[in-house]
């Protein structure tokens, strides 16, 4: 099986060079299998985000080797580690962090427009379809005030998937919803996982959510267990 | 560019409403202000020196001054050094200058002139004038008579002469009426008049008496000769540069009507001055406006542009997305800027008239200027977005996300 991540000795530091260097991520090696489904457990401060933030390219490890979709990202500059994350990843924040002045349609929309790939035609059409298959057919053209928490959560699902990423990073995507929505939200990104092949790393609080996840990564201090 | 960079800049600035607007009427009353201006001063200028130049030539060129002699009584004294008397004297070569000026580039029209002090009589009236004598053909070049004609046509010959509305009545002529001219050296001809002038100069219509050349020669007693030669040129502002070229070559005075005029230039180009002033000011200040509302948008948009960036956009296209903001704000400021600069002209030509009751100035917008000040504030728009622009495309996402 092809990994579609592979992390090995990574550090990661804050405030080198201040003389209060802290070590945040001690010797990481992980790797993660194409269309596997992924938890990440920990308690806060563990250093969950900032892991997930080295796995996004939105930050560089201090040390070690991060390959994506086969590529090391040692290697690439600013432009080309935006291209890479643009391309082979899908973001689910907890927040749904939708750009309010965009109706649903739009955001899911927004990764084409970046990357400039698809025709307009061809956006929209695969936008609606990816908002249909979250639910959310009747819903287009609505602004994100306008939906409940978990619609807002769907469309960021369906923005995150615009691309087609081999790779979806969600930061705690459950966390701001009620058990009920929290639960659908889940079952959608399983079954989104199931059909089309797309790995998942969920980053989660939530135990109970670790458990239905393939395999549960434990991070402690800083240290995978 | 691409759609993406127009969706983002067209979106957010929609989301701002208030202070798209507000900025977006800085520039506009900025550039309304600029062209407004820049049209008036141009023209109320043009109007000005039109009227100056109306009566006069651009360039005169007359006899080198006589020099002073020297009186050396003794040579243990200093020379005195008493200053001439300057006679009426004939150009030397006349022919010849006239000739060279004429195939100098940029002069219009030249016109020779023979003139000198003499008194007009009519029954027991008699008045100091100022001889004229020209070659109507030539002299219409360089003064537009013809728009001054009150009575006949600018046309003479032989002892035919045109004098001044206000000589005419003064000496209580009129067309037809015969006037005696009496020179300094006693000379006397009887002449008539065949057309009368209004130059809207008092002081010109009273004295002025336009006779042929030849006339003007032998009353003048400078048979064959001119005192003065008059030339126009195609660019008003190069007039002075043209004197100062033919003085050099021919060794004469040679004066242009800038220098004639220097107090009315000195005026004119203080105004240019004090408007290029106000220019500068209003760009400095419209910039300033644009660069901190863009700032406090991309502090507002920060969280957005975090999400942007995870999802892939790169600095380039950050960065574009507010240099586009910059740019539309000073291109769509400056249309409607122009276009209210108009209505203004517009307004202010009907209100204020000239005393005779003629437009001091008409509503016209230059299109180069439009076009000028629309890419200047297209270009300010741009570099005022620079610095928030530059701030946008390196935000750290992830602070900007966790914001």
């Amino acid at each position: 099986m092809i990994n579609i991540l592979q992390l090995a000795h990574i550090y990661k530091s804050y405030g080198i060079g201040t003389g209060v260097e802290t070590e945040v991520l001690h010797d990481i090696n992980l790797t993660l299998a194409r269309g596997s489904f992924h938890a990440l457990t920990g308690p806060s401060g563990s250093g969950k985000s900032t892991l997930l933030n080295l796995i996004g390219l939105l930050e560089s490890p201090t040390k070690g080797e991060l390959i994506i979709n086969g590529q090391n990202t040692n290697q690439l500059n600013d432009q080309e580690l935006t291209q890479l994350r643009g391309q082979s990843l899908g973001f689910v924040f907890q927040f749904h962090h939708l750009l309010p002045a965009f109706n649903a349609l739009e955001n899911v929309m927004m990764p084409a427009f970046i990357n400039n790939q698809y025709t307009q035609y061809q956006a929209v059409k695969r936008a609606t379809d990816l908002l249909s298959a979250v639910g959310l057919a009747d819903a287009l053209h609505k602004k994100p005030a306008e939906l409940s928490g978990g619609m807002q959560q769907r469309v960021a699902i369906a923005r995150a998937l615009m691309m087609s990423p081999p790779l979806v990073l969600a930061d705690e995507p459950t966390g701001n919803l009620d058990t009920h929505s929290a639960d659908e939200i889940f079952k959608l990104m399983r079954k989104i996982n199931q059909e089309q092949d797309i790995a998942f790393l969920i980053v989660t609080h939530d135990p109970r959510l670790g458990e239905r996840c393939d395999l549960t990564i434990n991070l402690i201090d800083g240290y995978l267990r | 560019m691409n759609r993406f960079e127009w969706l983002l800049a067209l979106r957010f600035l929609r989301e701002g409403r208030m202070q798209s607007l507000l900025i977006l009427a800085g520039v506009t009353g900025g550039v309304a202000v600029i062209i407004f201006l820049t049209q008036l001063i141009n023209q109320l200028q043009g109007t000005i020196i039109d009227r100056v130049l109306s009566s006069q030539a651009h360039i005169v060129i007359r006899p080198a001054e006589e020099a002073p002699l020297r009186i050396t009584p003794d040579q243990y004294l200093a020379a005195q050094v008493q200053p001439r008397g300057q006679r009426l004297r004939s150009i030397d070569q006349w022919e010849s200058i006239a000739q060279l000026a004429r195939q100098t580039p940029g002069v219009r029209a030249v016109s020779p002139v023979a003139s000198g002090p003499a008194f007009a009589r009519h029954n027991l009236a008699s008045k100091s004038i100022a001889l004229v004598g020209m070659i109507p053909d030539n002299y219409r070049q360089v003064v537009k008579m013809s728009n001054y004609m009150i009575k006949g046509n600018f046309d003479l010959s032989g002892d035919q002469t045109i004098i001044g509305k206000d000589l005419a009545s003064d000496l209580g002529v009129t067309t037809g009426d015969r006037i005696q001219i009496i020179t300094e050296s006693g000379t006397q001809q009887t002449l008539t008049i065949v057309a009368l002038f209004d130059l809207n100069n008092k002081d010109l219509n009273k004295r002025w008496v336009f006779t042929t050349l030849r006339m003007s020669q032998s009353l003048l007693n400078i048979p064959g000769g001119v005192s003065n030669i008059d030339l126009t040129v195609d660019d008003l502002f190069q007039a002075k540069r043209l004197a100062q070229r033919l003085s050099a070559q021919t060794g004469l005075l040679i004066e242009s009507w800038m220098e004639t005029n220097s107090g009315l230039l000195n005026a004119l180009s203080n105004q240019t001055v004090t408007n290029n002033l106000i220019r500068i000011f209003i760009v400095i200040i419209v910039a300033l406006g644009i660069t901190s509302v863009l700032v406090v948008s991309v502090v507002q948009k920060q969280k957005e542009i975090g999400i942007l960036r995870a999802m892939g956009a790169k600095r380039g296209q950050v960065m574009r997305i507010f240099l586009l903001q910059g740019a539309l704000f000073g291109t769509l400021g400056s249309i409607i800027g122009a276009s209210l600069s108009f209505a203004l002209l517009t307004l202010f030509s009907t209100v204020y008239k000239a005393s005779d009751g003629s437009a001091l100035f008409a509503a016209q917008l230059d299109p180069k200027l439009v076009i000028m000040a629309t890419t200047v504030a297209m270009v300010v728009g741009i570099l005022s977005a620079l610095v928030p622009a530059r701030r946008a495309a390196h935000m750290d996402p992830v602070q900007a996300i966790r914001s």
